[in-house]
């Protein structure tokens, strides 16, 4: 796939964006666990957040292919501030735009993809994330209203001063032909009654996004936010988390760029015995490697978005995109931080960050383990 | 009001830059070309001046084919045209000569209300645009502001000086060259990257302008490059010594410096 003029302009811009703003500062609100407000602001203005939302709700009207190209180059600068345009768009704003409601859309939809609000959504729980369909969480029918009961893990954006909502999927009854329990997904306003959020995780990486648990105790919402139809929650939401892997291998591509940036750089200044590391062998082929994954996965997240824009099934190159960059980045951070010594273990150092932010690439938006199973289901067996 | 605003594609500032030792003009092909950001804060007083009222907003540029680039940043910024003077002839112009070009290039958009430019190119640092091409359309030039408001049919300017700030006034038509401290230039967004490529450019060749040949690049210019060398290597640097008044000789020289 090559880049259209319109994407390769945006990458630029992006790539200039994260290389002027976010480098500059990033390390900072990292090592204070603190969101970075005025980036996330610049960005909306910047549109990024409304790529693929259509213009009559404030979007760009662009494709998922250039929010995917936006988080290539953010990714490649820092990862807390790429996962939350990531998460902001690929579950705060899509399942609003794939399934919401008219009125929905007009609703939330215009400051979401202004990046002035920020939605989340709640599938993982306590006991169980890939495995979506034990949601213990429910929603009961009640004069009018949904009430929610239960709780949610790690939802990203979902504490932030500028949240605006969660969608949350839930236990809505049982299908009266199979006898199935049926999940369905619904909207809940930040501020709800009912709905706690709790403090911020102490994360391993990711510092500068936000992440929490949250609670939900007799908190009602309107009928009417239900996302989508009834008891399609749980495939509604797997069928929007294809196009997710993809944003999450371009993310993860960026983060394996930005360690090749940063050791080719490093190799050509550090001296060590009387010559720049980057003139030994050891040294050049370790970034050797790193280029080559890197490249590599690009190829394969390139491929998947080209069969996603061309409407072609496309899950199984997602997996394999996800699967490969999220190895590369995690490969990346590691030889890049050998490559840095003992600075590469300092916390102020972008390669440092990428070290502890990788980790979880190879675990969110489904585990590897999971794209291995998706990868052999579509194989046959 | 009709705002016409120049830019300019320079070699990016980052890159190693380099005459070429055949004519001695500027090597454009051994770096990475980009809109001087100088230049995009000039576009973006423009869009304020026209989000804050009724404005039309052209681009203007001399430069070869792929100055295209940088004309396309300006118009994604959301600006409305671009007039893009494009010809072999102008190649090696100094900046008298590529002023009479723009000044001409000037005149074919129409009752033009003001001219914005950048107050010094990273590339040539002549910082003398402005004024030539005020002189050149008998319009003042308001140069290196800081500050400006334009409103019934005046323009209002602050420049910054290391004795102090000027305020400046001036009529319209005028011509105004703004200052690194005058705003902080937008991100094009995604939206104004594809409407840009449907907004017109008209490309013009000094033939169009009514210039001959004779008149512009290096045939037409009062200034040429003899000669040139590298920068020499940065030398040590000057040491100071403390003898406990350390920090009163670091002032002394940071004040010799006009950096404090």
């Amino acid at each position: 796939m090559q880049l259209s003029t319109e994407h390769e302009e945006l990458r630029r811009t992006v790539e200039d964006f994260a290389q002027k703003e976010v480098a500059p500062v990033i390390g900072d609100f990292y090592i204070r666990e603190e969101f970075p407000y005025d980036l996330v602001a610049t960005m909306g203005e910047m549109g990024l957040f409304g790529l693929p939302v259509p213009e009559e709700y404030g979007g760009m009207g662009g494709d998922y292919v250039a929010l995917c190209v936006a988080l290539e180059e953010l990714g490649r600068v820092d990862q807390s501030v790429a996962i939350t345009l990531e998460a902001g768009v690929s579950l705060g704003i899509m399942p609003l735009v794939r399934f919401g409601s008219d009125e929905q859309k007009q609703r939330w939809l215009p400051d979401l993809a202004a990046g002035k609000a920020l939605g989340g959504f709640g599938l993982t729980e306590a006991g169980g994330g890939s495995d979506a369909g034990a949601t213990r969480t429910t929603a009961k029918q009640d004069d009018g209203d949904w009430v929610i009961n239960g709780s949610k893990a790690f939802i990203t954006n979902s504490g932030t001063r500028i949240t605006s909502h969660v969608t949350v999927t839930a236990v809505t009854g049982r299908d009266e032909a199979s006898g199935k329990r049926e999940i369905s997904a619904i909207l809940v306003p930040s501020g709800t009654e009912g709905f706690t959020v709790a403090p911020s995780y102490s994360k391993v990486g990711w510092n500068a996004s936000d992440t929490h648990e949250l609670a939900f105790s007799d908190c009602r919402v309107p009928e009417e936010n239900l996302v989508g139809q009834r008891g399609k929650g749980y495939g509604q939401f797997l069928s929007i988390l294809d196009e997710g892997r993809v944003a999450i291998a371009a993310l993860s591509v960026g983060a394996a760029q930005g360690c090749v940036d940063e050791s080719v750089r490093y190799a050509r200044e550090r001296q060590a015995f009387g010559a720049a590391i980057g003139t030994y062998q050891s040294i050049q082929f370790k970034i050797a490697e790193m280029e080559t994954r890197t490249v590599a996965a690009r190829l394969a997240w390139h491929d998947a978005a080209e069969k996603m824009a061309a409407g072609k099934p496309f899950t199984k190159e997602a997996s394999i995109a996800k699967l490969l960059s999220s190895n590369a980045a995690m490969d990346n951070a590691r030889d890049a931080t050998q490559i840095f010594g003992g600075y590469g273990f300092m916390n102020e150092y972008p390669v440092a960050r990428h070290y502890r932010d990788s980790k979880i690439l190879e675990i969110g938006e489904g585990t590897s383990e999971v794209q291995k199973m998706l990868i052999a289901k579509r194989l046959g067996l | 009001m009709n705002i016409v605003v120049l830019i300019k594609q320079v070699p990016d500032t980052w890159s190693e830059r380099k005459l070429s030792d055949g004519d001695k003009t500027l090597d454009r092909a051994s770096s990475d070309a980009v809109l001087d950001e100088i230049n995009e804060r000039a576009v973006e007083e423009a869009l304020k001046i026209k989000e804050a009222g009724d404005a039309e907003v052209t681009i203007l540029t001399a430069g070869p084919d792929r100055a295209t680039d940088a004309i396309r940043k300006a118009l994604s910024m959301g600006a409305d045209k671009a007039v893009h003077v494009n010809d072999e002839a102008i190649h090696g112009s100094d900046a008298i000569a590529t002023a009479k070009v723009l000044a001409k290039a000037i005149g074919t958009v129409g009752d033009v209300d003001l001219v914005l430019a950048g107050n010094e190119a990273t590339d040539g640092r002549s910082g003398a645009m402005a004024g030539m091409l005020g002189e050149l359309l008998g319009w003042p030039s308001l140069t290196h502001a800081n500050e400006l408001t334009v409103e019934n049919g005046t323009a209002k300017a602050k420049r910054e000086t290391d004795e102090g700030t000027s305020d400046l006034e001036a009529s319209l038509p005028a011509v105004v060259s703004v200052g690194e401290k005058i705003n902080e230039p937008r991100y094009p967004s995604f939206k104004g990257i594809m409407a840009a490529k449907k907004k017109p450019v008209t490309t013009l060749g000094i033939a169009d302008l009514g210039l001959d040949a004779s008149e512009v690049g290096l045939a037409g210019s009062l200034v040429q490059v003899d000669s040139f060398a590298p920068r020499p290597p940065k030398s040590g640097g000057q040491k100071v010594e403390d003898e406990g008044d350390g920090g009163a000789k670091i002032a002394e020289y940071l004040v010799g410096q006009k950096l404090i």
